[in-house]
């Protein structure tokens, strides 16, 4: 259960304030599918950071599962996001010297999971992805979308309640771009909380609940 | 410690000139002080050869030793065999050997030479470790007798007999014949007088050569007991009582000599081993450079490190342990590189015995191990200090 009371996002530019979020209220249950669209520079990136606790809201309370997180220190931040959450972006961030089974590996070896357990749930993951006869391949090696599935495989292995997509196929050619979406839509449909920033209005009506965003304030919520 | 030796792996050229610059700190550390050290060894081993626990007793005083100067007029009594044989009696002396120097024509079927010719006793063959490779040394007898024998060095053997039987043959020295009854083992080429280019006569033979009772110095050996000043006062009491009360001698301690030489070349070769410390020092910077680098190259690397759940410390390990990895890797490949080129010099040159000393090895691997964690920890402080969100936005 995510929630945000009133969160607003100030940038200092050049002695002049801009308001990147404005008073943003949103409530977002347990296995909810939300897609938030608007036009480029409206917030939508700045808003999926302030609830994947990568950035500090300037004004505003983020409540997570009831428990106020607003001011948590880094670290603790760090360990409800390495828990609770799995991140996709529009460029994969992979590393690009590791492998496709190393990149998978990182949040286990982040959270001291053991060699043994780690190799056999990398594998698993591999497989359940399609990725089996790539895991040994480096990023530069793999297709756009092979690197967004190791991505998505990498986000998903920590077993996250919440998943959250910056354009998650703006990199990617259509047919690539559907097959990436088709993944993520049934990871929804396993229980997980799927958010993801689009401005691609045809990726964005198939979620189940729109989030319009203009100048930083939400414009339609349905 | 995963993601650490990736690094390494991808940023080859980058981590090899790491790699090299601390090896290379490390090895010269090591070579420099094993040079300074063997040549230390060799210095004080080939004083040794001299003679240990020699005490060298000269006519005059010295004196550079602080003594009172001279009284106006007043020369220097002789040093005489009965002087060396009164020494010889203390308790605290267990050898001596008089020495008279001076150059005679020497010759042997048909060939002569100018050689320096040295008149002392049997007490020399103890003072100085000396050697025979055939025959006898001169014999305990009166020193006051003058026996027409002589000791020969090995060099003026091979020079006046080549192949030829030596011993028990006829050497015309100066005005008179002596049978040679022993050749000295070659000794090569020590610090001080080349006894293998000379010959030895009974002291009494040399007086006799040289017309003259003075002699050049004395050798003493003492017991390793003894202490050096109680030593140097009874000296100086036994030859005062034979010189009519005046104190006119100079003693030098074999092993002060030693020592001092021991500490200079220490000195230098610590001092040396400094110098190739600071390419450590340098190597250092090269890793703190090389880090930024690494740092700013890899932004959305650490931001997406941040963004999946690692906590600050653990950017901060992750780059300390990849500089501590570079230097680690640089400091063994040096100190192996130092010990070979040890070796290699110690193969080239016998002479120079092989010491790599032990502090260097410590001090080394130290400065090296210790400069990768200073110059690595900037860099892994601004890694962990990065905002994930921006470090993603770079790519
Ligand atoms: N680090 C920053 N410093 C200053 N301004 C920023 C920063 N990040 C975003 N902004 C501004 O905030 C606004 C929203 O940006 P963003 O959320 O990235 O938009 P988008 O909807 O395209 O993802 C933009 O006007 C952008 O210029
Ligand atoms: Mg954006």
């Amino acid at each position: 259960m995510i929630s945000l009371r009133k969160i607003s996002r100030h940038y200092q530019q050049g002695g002049q304030q801009l308001a990147a979020l404005q008073d943003i209220d949103l409530e977002i249950g347990p296995g909810e599918y939300i897609s938030i669209m608007g036009p480029s520079g409206s917030g939508k990136s700045t808003l999926l950071n302030q609830i994947a606790l990568l950035d500090r809201p300037t004004s505003g309370t983020y409540l997570l599962h009831g428990r106020d997180v607003t001011g948590l220190p880094d670290d603790e931040q760090a360990r409800i996001r390495r828990e609770n959450m799995g991140f996709v972006f529009q460029f994969f961030h992979l590393i690009p010297r590791l492998s496709a089974a190393e990149n998978i590996e990182i949040p286990l070896v982040l959270s001291g999971v053991d060699s043994v357990l780690r190799k056999q749930q990398v594998a698993k993951a591999m497989l359940s992805f399609g990725l089996q006869d790539r895991s040994t391949h480096r990023p530069d090696q793999l297709s756009g979308g092979e690197c967004q599935r190791v991505a998505i495989a990498r986000a998903t292995i920590m077993h996250p309640g919440t998943l959250l997509a910056d354009e998650p196929t703006g990199n990617l050619d259509q047919a690539t771009g559907k097959q990436v979406i088709d993944l993520l839509e049934q990871l929804n449909r396993q229980g997980v909380t799927l958010i993801m920033v689009t401005h691609d209005p045809a990726i964005g009506e198939r979620a189940s609940r729109r989030v319009k965003i203009v100048d930083g304030r939400i414009s339609s919520d349905a | 410690m995963l993601l650490a030796f990736g690094a390494i792996r991808s940023h080859g050229l980058r981590s090899l000139l790491t790699v090299l610059g601390v090896c290379i700190g490390v090895s010269a550390v090591i070579l420099l002080t094993s040079l300074g050290n063997s040549a230390r060894s060799y210095v004080t081993g080939e004083f040794s050869e001299l003679g240990t626990n020699m005490i060298i007793v000269l006519p005059g005083r010295n004196e550079t030793t602080g003594g009172i100067p001279p009284i106006m007029g007043e020369t220097p009594r002789d040093l005489t065999v009965d002087d060396a044989l009164a020494l010889g009696r203390s308790r605290r002396i267990t050898a001596i050997a008089p020495l008279m120097i001076g150059s005679a024509p020497v010759s042997a079927g048909g060939l002569e030479r100018e050689v320096n010719v040295i008149g002392t006793t049997e007490g020399m063959q103890t003072v100085r470790h000396l050697q025979l490779a055939s025959g006898n040394f001169l014999s305990p007898s009166d020193p006051h007798i003058a026996a027409p024998v002589c000791v020969l060095g090995e060099t003026l053997r091979k020079e006046l007999f080549g192949t030829a039987k030596s011993l028990g043959e006829w050497l015309r020295i100066g005005d008179r014949r002596c049978r040679i009854i022993g050749v000295l083992a070659a000794s090569g080429v020590s610090i001080g007088t080349d006894l293998d280019d000379m010959v030895i006569v009974p002291v009494a033979t040399a007086q006799m050569l040289f017309n003259s009772s003075s002699l050049f110095r004395i050798l003493l050996q003492v017991g390793t007991h003894s202490m050096p000043d109680d030593t140097e006062r009874e000296i100086r009491r036994i030859i005062q009582d034979r010189h009519e009360g005046e104190d006119d001698i100079t003693i030098i301690h074999q092993d002060s000599v030693v020592a001092t030489f021991d500490e200079i070349l220490l000195v230098l070769t610590v001092g040396i081993g400094s110098i190739a410390g600071i390419s450590l020092a340098v190597a250092g910077i090269l890793i703190m450079n090389i880090m930024l680098v690494s740092v700013s190259q890899r932004t959305s690397e650490i931001g997406l490190l941040r963004a999946i759940g690692a906590p600050a410390g653990q950017i901060r390990k992750l780059f300390l342990a990849e500089a501590v990895l570079l230097s680690l890797i640089g400091t063994l490949s040096g100190l192996l590189i130092g010990f070979l080129g040890a070796v290699l010099m110690h193969r080239l040159y016998p002479v120079l015995p092989l010491a790599v000393p032990t502090w260097a090895v410590l001090a080394a691997a130290g400065t090296a191990m210790l400069t990768g964690l200073v110059f690595g920890a900037l860099p892994a402080i601004r890694a962990a200090r990065l905002n994930p969100v921006a470090a993603l936005s770079r790519r």
